[in-house]
């Protein structure tokens, strides 16, 4: 057994609340409430819950954009929430992000080719031949690096996240929402996509979503969320063919997965 | 009745909505499903005489047998609420903040009912229990961001129920909410409609939705109607190569679920992406992307003939495959 390339140690994240009552102390909301996982170099980890679950406090946590309030998280030995930020910064080319919105998260006045290469400037390394690379690799052409994101569809705008996420060749994508904006028939596509690279590549990813035929068709272990604890994990094949705690078989009925 | 007759809502050259004909009596349930720029959201807009002013109509549209395609405004607003009435997908932003729920639902009441102030408070409260709201009393004197957005979208329903309208227009109304909440809202509006005798028109991308709620489906595409029919029969049988293809590129479910490290089956996918109306092919919209296309694809339109359980668009069908 290898060590695994990302691990959440009973990992916890509060938010304090605005008060209620001039003299009573602010409410708390436990937004991660002691989750623990494993994640294997190459492996899918599906994350599944309803809004208000935790998914994305989780994914915030994993990137180490915010640190958590108890427990560790290990990133190729690496405890995230301890590292300075020299050291962290040049440890993120290897765990990158793809988003829900690829409208959002690209910058409409800049090249395509300018925001792929984002990641590289921050560690100085910006080199067009990668950013042709990377874009040969989602399905693009190199000659599309000189274009603007107005000239791309939805599907291809989120090529283009998956792109800019990859030029730095990182062994971790976390993957918030990322098909939940698309057409069914280009879903497919971007689904396609991620599995193509996860083989070619070697990629791990935490793929976070609401939508439980998608984590069936890409995941290899599951983890349910709800109210910020982790109700059941497992192999995908096992908790949704036997899901064990009825939070999970309600949301599988919900989503008529099986109709 | 709202009956479309080679219905069409053009924009310069290109048509929004091309020559749809479809129709919608009491009782029935019609489901709309498309992706994004397939017309859908027009043709529910055009069934409430709320298409873009800048939008040129051809073809008919009628409303219980009257003529409205070239209605002036002042019909349409005799016809809606009474007749017809629609809701959205977001309903915080169709519920105006800084009024409670009690004053939006007691407004129409007034305005079209003529009811006094004291009998709209109790059809109002009426109307929040029979969507399932707990506490009506209460629900009056909230403001619509005291509810979650479940409750918002029941009290949206409400609203649009309180001059019982013979039609219920919904487009994408559960698309923002949880799986869980999306599911009662789903069966609130199925058993609406059945206890009130009232036409539904649910639009949705969602096929696990439609195929839940609607009796009938209308699959949509770049702006034209490409098949018809049974909901369960057409979702089961497919014979567009559109809604064939919809149907294949969407995961499995658990069955797809496999052992990790075990090789992971690629999904259908459909060649292309979804033509921008400005780019919309001539003749089938699905020209470019279609598996079985042949010459006249390109150039010539298929019209709606008999296929499978329904009736679908395609000129590969026709003569006899």
């Amino acid at each position: 057994m290898t060590d695994p390339l990302l691990s959440v140690e009973t990992v916890s994240r509060r938010y304090r609340l605005p008060r209620e009552r001039l003299l009573r102390p602010a409410p708390v909301l436990t937004a991660v409430d002691r989750v623990s996982f494993r994640l294997n170099p190459g492996e899918t980890l599906g994350i599944v819950g309803e809004s208000g679950s935790g998914k994305s406090t989780l994914a915030r946590m994993i990137m180490a954009f915010e640190p958590p309030d108890s427990g560790v998280i290990m990133f190729q030995g690496h405890d995230l929430a301890r590292m300075r930020a020299p050291a962290l910064r040049r440890l993120r080319p290897r765990f990158q992000m793809v988003f829900q919105d690829p409208y959002g998260s690209l910058d409409p006045r800049r090249s395509v080719g300018w925001s792929i290469a984002e990641p590289l400037r921050a560690i100085a390394a910006d080199d067009p031949a990668r950013v042709a690379e990377a874009l040969r690799q989602v399905g693009l052409q190199p000659g599309d690096a000189g274009k603007y994101p107005h000239e791309f569809s939805g599907g291809q705008r989120q090529r283009i996240a998956i792109a800019r996420a990859i030029v730095t060749r990182p062994a971790l994508l976390v993957a918030d929402e990322a098909v939940s904006a698309l057409d069914v028939s280009v879903q497919a596509q971007i689904l396609n996509l991620l599995m193509d690279l996860q083989e070619t590549l070697g990629l791990a990813i935490v793929f976070i979503s609401h939508d439980l035929r998608v984590v069936a068709s890409l995941c290899d272990t599951v983890l349910v969320l709800q109210n910020g604890q982790a109700r059941e994990a497992g192999p995908v094949a096992d908790v949704l063919n036997r899901p064990a705690h009825p939070y999970t078989r309600s949301l599988l009925a919900a989503a008529g997965v099986s109709e | 009745m709202i009956a479309l007759d080679r219905f069409s809502v053009r924009f310069g050259t290109s048509a929004a909505l091309r020559e749809a004909t479809i129709s919608v009596a009491p009782g029935d349930r019609l489901g709309v499903v498309g992706e994004s720029g397939s017309g859908k959201t027009m043709l529910g807009l055009a069934m409430m005489g709320m298409t873009p002013g800048q939008g040129r109509l051809e073809g008919s549209l009628s409303v219980d047998g009257r003529e409205m395609a070239d209605a002036p405004e002042p019909r349409w607003q005799a016809l809606r609420a009474r007749r017809v009435a629609m809701i959205f997908q977001e309903p915080m932003s169709a519920l105006n903040p800084l009024r409670r729920i009690g004053d939006l639902i007691c407004e129409p009441l007034g305005v079209h009912m003529g009811m006094g102030r004291r009998a709209a408070r109790a059809r109002a409260a009426d109307l929040l229990a029979e969507v399932g709201l707990p506490d009506p009393a209460l629900r009056l004197r909230q403001f619509p961001h005291e509810l979650s957005g479940g409750q918002r979208q029941r009290a949206l329903i409400a609203l649009a129920l309180a001059c019982d309208p013979a039609f219920l227009i919904a487009d994408e109304p559960t698309t923002a909410l949880d799986a869980h909440v999306a599911q009662r809202v789903t069966a609130l509006l199925v058993r609406l409609a059945e206890a009130r005798g009232m036409g539904l028109i649910l639009i949705s991308h969602d096929l696990t939705t439609i195929a839940r709620a609607t009796t009938r489906i209308a699959v949509m595409y770049g702006g034209d109607i490409v098949e018809t029919g049974p909901t369960r029969a057409v979702l089961s049988d497919p014979a567009h190569p559109y809604t064939l293809g919809l149907l294949a590129a969407r995961p499995a479910g658990i069955a797809a679920a496999r052992p990790p490290g075990a090789p992971r089956p690629r999904l259908a996918t459909i060649p292309g992406s979804v033509p921008r109306l400005a780019d919309l092919p001539e003749g089938c919209r699905f020209a470019g992307r279609c598996a079985i296309e042949r010459a006249i694809c390109a150039t010539r339109r298929p019209v709606l003939r008999p296929a499978g359980p329904g009736a679908a668009a395609c000129h590969a069908l026709e003569g006899g495959q």
